[in-house]
């Protein structure tokens, strides 16, 4: 099995860690209730979609 | 026909993602409508209508191709019975998925697959209509579909420019009535006469156009003319 030759130091193990960005999500106003919800998703608060009832709240 | 799907299967193998498709289906069909992951109601989706289609056929082979995937007779028998009929207006498309956003502890993209309800026959010859409409405009180059695209946005324009006509009317009516009450006989005059105006175009439309639809919104639009000169008349007496 291969294995590494070397100990990855602590430099670069962070060099690379240093890329995991986390990325605010794209949100949009619900159209019914002006909340700020998921674009394309039901809203969470009101539970419609296109104005159509999805989720028992 | 829909499209193979790519990509690995769902569970441990071929025969587990029928197996989950199965129990899927069968739980659409018993519930009419379900929550689970997108990629699983992606997949459901082909299947699910599928079975529908074989529902509307209804004959006794059709029966049998159903049950080798929903193995619940009773679901089956729901579904030849009540959700085949259901759709006989509607070609195709008979479920419908709406993302509920990621489920909490794997953060797993969530979806509700639900069957839709039934299309009225009216319903049905309007969105002909209106596809007709649409692959007419596409072929604005063939001088022959000039002609049809012109009886075809005619129809489908009539009910919806009589139906405004309808909304006007209304409006108008209603001024003429808030006029006449506040005492201002000639703003209820005017409202009574814009109204009649509306109402004779909506009528001009809708026999243009010949549809049932477009003709009711007339008679609606007429109806509420007379409201309004009647309550300019009213207005007058008073005076």
């Amino acid at each position: 099995m291969a294995v590494p030759k070397r100990k990855m130091s602590r430099s670069n193990t962070r060099s690379r860690r240093a890329q995991w960005k986390a990325v605010p999500p794209s949100l949009v106003t619900c159209k019914r209730c002006k909340e700020r919800k998921l674009p394309h998703v039901a809203c969470p608060t009101c539970g419609t979609y296109d104005d159509r009832a999805v989720l028992d709240v | 026909m829909p499209t193979p799907a790519k990509g690995p299967r769902l569970g441990g193998g071929p025969a587990h993602e029928r197996l989950m498709l199965a129990n899927l289906a069968t739980a659409l069909f018993e519930h009419g409508k379900i929550t689970t992951t997108v990629a699983k109601a992606k997949r459901l989706r082909p299947l699910a209508e599928r079975m529908i289609t074989f529902a509307k056929r209804g004959d006794l082979h059709s029966r049998r191709r159903v049950l080798t995937v929903v193995r619940d007779k009773g679901v089956v028998h729901e579904l030849f019975t009540e959700i085949g009929p259901r759709y006989e207006n509607r070609h195709g498309g008979y479920t419908r998925i709406t993302k509920i956003g990621p489920r909490k502890g794997d953060n797993a993209p969530m979806a509700v697959i639900e069957l839709v309800e039934a299309l009225t026959a009216a319903a049905a010859t309007v969105s002909e209509a209106e596809g007709a409409t649409r692959s007419a405009a596409k072929k604005t180059t063939a001088k022959k579909s000039a002609a049809k695209k012109a009886t075809a946005k005619k129809v489908a324009a009539g009910a919806d420019d009589a139906a405004a006509a309808a909304d006007l009317a209304e409006e108008a009516a209603q001024e003429a009535a808030e006029d006449a009450a506040a005492g201002d006989i000639e703003g209820a005059d005017e409202a009574a006469a814009d109204a009649r105006e509306v109402a004779d175009e909506a009528a001009e439309v809708a026999d243009a156009s010949g549809d049932p639809d477009a003709e009711k919104a007339a008679g609606d639009a007429e109806a509420y003319a007379e409201i309004a000169e009647d309550a300019a008349e009213d207005a007058k007496k008073e005076s």
